[in-house]
């Protein structure tokens, strides 16, 4: 409890948990958003999500492998995994898209084993970082530190997001999504063809998260295992926010980035990642019971 | 002597869209009662208010003197209030005998009760009431390889096998084939008379229900636009305006 | 078939694993591992395949279990056997009470709320496990030696697991056949329906899982033992193996059928042992593959194949010829 006591004695490291956990929240919503894409759109709960964010990691890993800067992996990663999550929509979603969903549900739980197993075999197990060869800033007598990356990886976070926000409201492939979302078979009805709207939602999905794994990256650490978090974390701002709910995307990962890092500080960075799976179940049962109390519940 | 159902002042709104709007009646015990109306006039949205489907807007719901308006659907359903559905439901991958012996009552259920088997006498009774619904043929057919028609008179008797003090149906003629009706309306008759079972009716088939039901309320546009018995609701112009569409 | 027949096959059967670990003794381990994984395919088709629900954390009970037991061997100070049984006694009587109060909350939630939070509690099981000092936080926990000769430990394990394996089945055949059985096969069908009907669907949905528990925390008692060696996350919490082995067998085998997963253990483990040294490393990644290939491709499993291709097999008549065939049959299959 001394960790409690010194956020309260001491504001400027309060400032700087509060700090950095925003910026690392900016990185969950984008996620998250996509996730709530592919949920709206294509009625799919997706478990491999956390694992096209490692895979975006892994392509800035490459990069900077290569002697180029990892900057250029957040462009390439969208692309590369846009790619991917197209191929993987044809290749398997595309077959329990309209099923009942456990069934996508274990599929895309088959697919998040396979990738991040092959991931593992390629690049083995080990703890990676992307070097961006940004520095850090220091701030109110050096002793607020705040990294030149994690402020890139936040307004890339933002760029993203709001040019995924106009392509949806503006963009005729954008009209179609929302049409299917809201009612997929008046969608059909009307021509769209909305196999290609599933397969392009999955590979935008799969294309936010590649980016956000590139800044992931560079930003903190990648691992092959590291995919299920993102998931979790993704999930739990979805159900706080609610499907199609922008603002409240962002409101709750940012949220989410800030709690994390509160619970880093004051349990000890060795139950952060018990503390992140620990407050999804609590999240879920409460959301559910305060659902139950309106006859209703989580759907 | 109080009603034992009685809704008073139920309003539900859908996202800006009244579907009721200060509704108020009551079913006494004993009686067959009808709901009819033009479609869209808010008989299944009451339904789902009654049994706990969806929490209200406004007013109360008593049963047995007792507000149910907050409770959940199971726990409602335990006090032997029972509604069937438009949209026919019953278990289709099991058999019909299965179907039945699932929706036996469970109001006093203990662990030993979950853990056990179904004794010999519940499977008889799940024969009686599949024998009286004419599906005893039928029995370890799979549910959902029936007809609609029998899927509809499987899910009355699914209904019946949980013992309910009061049963509401949700058109329970429809989709039966027009030669059945006349033996449907008699066994529900029967089943008010003989097992004292209480029974609120939504029906679109006004001969059936000016046949069945002693009291009949009219709804329109979600507001109880009149009641009465058979003969008032027959010749009250408000109703027949609004099933002819004229304002 | 008739009933000389099934008598001669039982006792073929009974033979057959009572004998065999005194005919192949150099495969003692692996066989005891079959139990083992028949217990975790089981136990997850009560849950994942007979009321649909997808838990992907039931390996949360299993490493409970492994964990009370060793502890309790380590510090009770009494013979190896003694303390062995209690600890297991208390490995299931505390999974039993985790499911009861976890399920309590949890269970409210609908499928996929439910897999997903089961998800979240297989992995916060392991990490929590791995920071607490007092069981040995990452470092793990060494359960005391199997006093004897080294040919009996493994006899003892084995037959352990078989008797394990065996209760499992029988228990979970004679709960399937009653109310029980019907109430969450209903849950799966139509849980508003069932709900509508009165049916405690939470209070069913926790007694499943409880059973389930029961199970999985004799299993990982014993499994903690057997290997020897409880790391939080590759043993005890092992999500990546265990806990995906279990709904893989399931499936393979066939959900919501009894025999299924029992089949699907079977072939899993036995394939497993076979060939899996010859994909030096990708099993894992194999694993993944398998998943999605037979949800997308071959979702009712082989059980559930032969029942949708053959269903007068299982005791259900299909048409209206059938029905005087079905008629002098009793209702349970």
């Amino acid at each position: 409890m001394d960790n409690v006591l010194i956020l309260f004695n001491q504001p400027v490291i309060f400032l700087q948990v509060v700090v950095d956990g925003i910026l690392f929240g900016s990185i969950l919503a984008l996620v998250a958003y996509g996730m709530a894409l592919v949920w709206g759109v294509m009625k799919v709960i997706n478990i491999a999500q956390g694992e096209f964010v490692m895979l975006g990691g892994y392509v800035a890993l490459k990069f900077a492998d290569a002697g180029l800067s990892p900057l250029w992996a957040v462009p390439a990663a969208t692309v590369i995994l846009f790619c991917v999550g197209w191929i993987l929509y044809w290749l398997v979603v595309h077959w329990v898209v309209d099923k009942d969903i456990f069934i996508s549900l274990l599929a895309t739980f088959g697919l998040s084993i396979f990738l991040q197993q092959i991931v593992n075999q390629i690049f083995s197990a080990d703890v990676r970082t992307a070097e961006s060869g940004l520095v850090s800033r220091s701030f109110l007598d050096d002793r607020l530190v705040v990294a030149e990356i994690k402020v890139l990886a936040f307004v890339l976070a933002a760029i993203v997001g709001g040019i995924l926000w106009v392509f949806l409201v503006r963009s005729r492939l954008g009209q179609a999504i929302r049409a299917t979302a809201q009612n997929s078979r008046a969608a059909r009805l009307m021509g769209i063809d909305t196999n290609h709207v599933y397969a392009m939602t999955f590979g935008l999905n799969a294309a936010i998260c590649g980016g956000a794994g590139a800044l992931v990256a560079m930003t903190w650490v990648i691992h092959p295992y590291l995919g299920l978090s993102y998931l979790v974390r993704s999930f739990m701002i979805v159900v706080v926010a609610g499907l199609g709910n922008l603002p409240g995307v962002i409101v709750a990962g940012l949220g989410l980035g800030a709690a994390e890092n509160f619970a880093g500080f004051v349990f000890g960075a060795e139950y952060q990642a018990a503390f992140i799976f620990s407050l999804l179940v609590v999240i879920l049962v409460w959301r559910n019971w305060r659902l139950g109390r309106q006859r209703r519940y989580l759907k | 002597m109080s009603a034992l159902l009685e809704v008073e002042g139920v309003s539900k709104v859908f996202g800006g869209v009244i579907a009721n709007a200060d509704i108020t009646l009551a079913v006494p015990e004993g009686a067959i009662v009808g709901l009819i109306g033009p479609n869209g006039s808010g008989k299944t949205t009451l339904f789902s208010s009654i049994v706990g489907q969806h929490a209200i807007d406004g007013g109360s719901i008593r049963y047995e003197g007792s507000e149910i308006s907050r409770l959940r659907v199971a726990e409602i359903a335990r006090l032997g209030l029972l509604r069937t559905f438009q949209q026919t439901r019953i278990y289709g991958g099991m058999d019909c005998l299965k179907n039945m012996l699932i929706s036996i009552s469970h109001r006093r259920e203990g662990l030993i009760d979950m853990l056990s088997r179904h004794s010999a006498e519940q499977v008889d009774e799940a024969d009686r009431h599949l024998e009286f619904v004419g599906l005893y043929e039928k029995r370890f057919l799979l549910a959902g390889d029936l007809s609609f028609g029998q899927q509809k008179l499987l899910e009355f008797a699914m209904a019946l096998m949980n013992g309910p003090k009061l049963l509401m149906l949700d058109e329970p003629t429809a989709g039966i084939n027009p030669t059945l009706i006349n033996g449907l309306i008699d066994r529900l008759k029967r089943v008010n008379e003989e097992i004292g079972i209480t029974l609120f009716v939504i029906e679109h088939n006004m001969r059936v229900i000016m046949d069945l039901a002693q009291h009949i309320y009219c709804l329109a546009h979600g507001e109880l636009l009149a009641d009465g018995t058979p003969d008032e609701i027959r010749g009250d112009n408000r109703v027949i305006d609004a099933y002819l569409g004229a304002h | 078939m008739n009933r000389q027949g099934m008598l001669i096959l039982a006792v073929l059967g009974v033979g057959a694993v009572i004998g065999a670990p005194f005919a192949i003794p150099a495969f003692i381990t692996q066989l005891s591992f079959l139990w083992l994984m028949v217990l975790f395919a089981l136990t997850w088709d009560i849950m994942g395949g007979q009321m649909g629900y997808n838990s992907f954390g039931n390996i949360f009970f299993f490493g409970i279990g492994a964990y009370v037991c060793a502890v309790i061997q380590r510090d009770a100070g009494l013979d190896w056997h003694v303390a062995f049984f209690i600890g297991m006694a208390a490995a299931a009587a505390l999974g039993v009470i985790a499911a009861a109060i976890l399920g309590s909350g949890m269970l409210g939630l609908r499928g996929q709320y439910f897999a997903i939070a089961t998800l979240g509690l297989g992995i916060a099981g392991g990490e929590i496990a791995s920071g607490w000092d007092y069981i040995g936080a990452g470092s793990g926990l060494v359960p005391p030696l199997y006093p004897g000769a080294l040919g009996a430990r493994e006899m003892f394990f084995y037959f352990l697991f078989l008797v394990l394996a065996i209760i499992c089945f029988f228990t979970l055949r004679r709960l399937y056949s009653g109310r029980f059985g019907l109430a969450i096969n209903a849950i799966r069908d139509d849980e508003d329906k069932a709900e509508s009907m009165g049916l405690h669907t939470t209070r069913y949905k926790t007694i499943a899982w409880c059973v389930s528990a029961f199970f999985l925390a004799m299993a990982g008692a014993g499994a903690g033992n057997m290997i020897g060696f409880i790391d939080p996350r590759d043993v005890a919490f092992a999500g990546l193996t265990f806990g995906v082995w279990m709904v893989l067998m399931a499936i393979l085998g066939g959900k919501g059928t009894l025999w299924g997963p029992v089949l699907g253990a079977a072939i899993f483990h036995i394939t497993q042992e076979l060939f899996w040294t010859y994909l030096l490393g990708w099993q894992r990644v194999a694993l993944g593959l398998l998943i999605v290939v037979i949800v997308v491709f071959f979702p009712t499993g082989i059980l559930g194949w032969v029942r949708e291709h053959y269903p007068e097999k299982f005791g259900q008549a299909v048409d209206a010829e059938a029905q005087g065939a079905a008629m002098g049959e009793k209702a349970e299959p």
